[in-house]
């Protein structure tokens, strides 16, 4: 009989945790990783963090604070050692290395360094993410110009990534990462490489962004714009949180 | 699905173009290995040729006892004919023998008003393979009715010898070539990819299966591997034709002694291997390469 009690607690027991995952797209407990390169010294620390839909979160932090880390985890670039990471309700530790690519494209992703198809133009470069997700040539000639209109450079669909400037080439970046829709758009020092003015700019745009619906999580250590925007921040220090507020400010040592 | 089939072959034809330094290099490499190694498999056809066609003009004769049956010749004859290692067998008769002699004496055959060869019909036994040579011989002195065996043991001997050093030292220099042209070519796919990591890895970030990033690299390879092979099939087969031209009209002397194939022959083996070998390489060079950069 006790036994049997035990094992209804149990049930009853993940089950919650189930539910409690499933109101976050982004959902991290008790989640450890350390290099192996780096004398088992750890990345990430006992990290528990919960991201619900919609939300505007900044990850601010030092250099080896863990932040690479932490998205490279959700991108599943990298697994834990130990811990859950459920991102769109899928368990990423769980997960197969053929599985990636189809979790992937329920993400959006931005980059420091832009990363962008230097041999293909503004719009093969967005219409690249279409065809991954084999949406046919019409799909793509009606989507990828209205992303390129929402990012402002309907006018540059044909010039290569070299032409252009660091705003616009981020722009691109981003009409790529929002062109299949993603549920949460991931973006790591989007303005590391960008002037004041373009740094406004795509700031903005992410806002617009959010404000559609999808939920953003910003990577970056630019003071200014976290102080400014009154969002939600998460502060790392040598792999652990050590703040996270809502409508925080970039905290310094 | 065929979407996707025909936008990764787009992808893979316009790689070539995109990437002018990479292909070029791919194209040398992949074009001079086989250009060695299609002069080597002709130069190799053609000795293994020469080789069997000295082979097939030894010959051993047997000659018979003064008391034999026509009936027990034409036994004799089937006997040897039905022998594994019997090329042909041809029955000379006295009179065939004679005349042939004659020939040779010219003028001074014509004293003779009969033949003085009477005795002299003959087996002349081909062999397929010289080295069996002491094996028919064998066997000929156990068959009854038969005088004498004429053989050449020391053409016999050389033939043998230098056609097993032909057969090792092709065989050698072939898988030798082979072996330099695969790691040379992979080598130059592997660093041409390496170079390419970065897009590699932005197409697995948004989202894109294994199979779609590494198809259009599989198929760029292929295409490099299918024109790196054509050109030297093509160059070769004008250059051997024009030194079979060459060697014909120059060395007018050697016909007797040697003849060539000619390049249809060589070329209906060459052609196919070495477009096989290019496009197998170009194939699993690029799938092997990429799929070191797939696990982002």
């Amino acid at each position: 009989m006790a036994e049997k009690e035990k094992e209804e607690k149990k049930k009853k027991k993940s089950r919650d945790k189930g539910k409690d995952s499933s109101k976050y797209v982004i959902y991290l407990e008790d989640v450890n990783k350390a290099y192996s390169d780096a004398n088992g010294v750890p990345a990430l620390m006992d990290i528990n963090l919960k991201i619900k839909k919609g939300e505007f979160v900044f990850i601010v932090g030092d250099s080896g604070s863990g932040k690479s880390t932490l998205i490279k985890l959700l991108l599943r670039e990298l697994t834990a050692d130990s811990g859950k990471v459920i991102v769109n309700d899928q368990d990423l530790t769980k997960m197969r290395h053929a599985q990636v690519a189809k979790f992937r494209r329920t993400l959006g992703v931005v980059f420091q360094d832009f990363r962008l198809l230097k041999d293909r133009n503004v719009y093969d470069n967005v219409a690249f993410a279409q065809r991954i997700v084999l949406k046919s040539e019409k799909e793509i000639r009606k989507n990828v110009p209205n992303m390129l209109s929402m990012v402002g450079l309907a006018g540059k669909y044909k010039a290569k990534p070299k032409q252009l400037s660091g705003g616009e080439q981020q722009r691109v970046a981003l009409a790529r990462a929002l062109v299949n829709k993603p549920t949460i758009l991931l973006a790591d020092e989007p303005t590391g490489n960008l002037d004041p003015r373009n740094t406004n700019d795509i700031m903005k745009l992410l806002e617009k962004v959010n404000e559609n619906g999808t939920t953003v999580v910003v990577v970056t250590h630019n003071r200014d714009i976290v102080n400014s925007m009154q969002k939600r921040v998460i502060t790392l220090k040598q792999g652990v949180i050590l703040s996270d507020e809502e409508k925080g400010a970039y905290i310094d040592d | 699905m065929i979407n996707t089939f025909f936008y990764t072959l787009g992808q893979g034809v316009k790689n070539v173009f995109r990437n002018k330094w990479f292909t070029m290099a791919s194209l040398a490499t992949i074009s001079a290995c086989l250009f060695v190694f299609g002069i080597f498999v002709a130069v190799v056809f053609n000795v293994n040729h020469i080789v069997k066609t000295v082979e097939e003009g030894v010959s051993v004769t047997v000659y018979f006892n003064e008391d034999v049956e026509q009936e027990r010749i034409d036994q004799i004859r089937e006997l040897v004919t039905r022998r594994p290692e019997v090329y042909r067998c041809d029955f000379i008769s006295a009179d065939e023998a004679w005349a042939e002699f004659s020939k040779k004496l010219g003028e001074n055959a014509e004293g003779f008003t009969e033949n003085p060869l009477a005795n002299s019909e003959n087996l002349q036994i081909y062999l397929n393979d010289v080295s069996k040579q002491g094996e028919l011989v064998g066997y000929l002195e156990t068959v009854e009715g038969i005088r004498k065996i004429n053989k050449s043991e020391l053409t016999a001997n050389t033939l043998t010898g230098v056609k097993a050093v032909v057969t090792y030292v092709s065989v050698g220099m072939i898988a030798l070539l082979l072996a330099v042209s695969i790691f040379l070519i992979s080598n130059t796919v592997t660093i041409g990819i390496s170079v390419r990591k970065e897009e590699i890895n932005i197409m697995k970030y948004v989202g894109a299966t294994d199979f779609f990033v590494r198809a259009p690299f599989v198929f760029e390879g292929m295409i490099i591997g299918l024109i790196g092979s054509a050109i030297p099939v093509v160059v070769l087969y004008y250059l051997y034709n024009a030194a079979f031209e060459f060697l014909r009209s120059n060395f007018a002397f050697l016909n007797d002694y040697i003849s060539y194939i000619p390049a249809s022959e060589v070329f209906i083996y060459l052609a196919p291997a070495s477009l096989i070998i290019g496009v197998g390489i170009g194939f699993f060079g690029s799938f092997f390469t990429v799929r070191k950069h797939l696990h982002v």
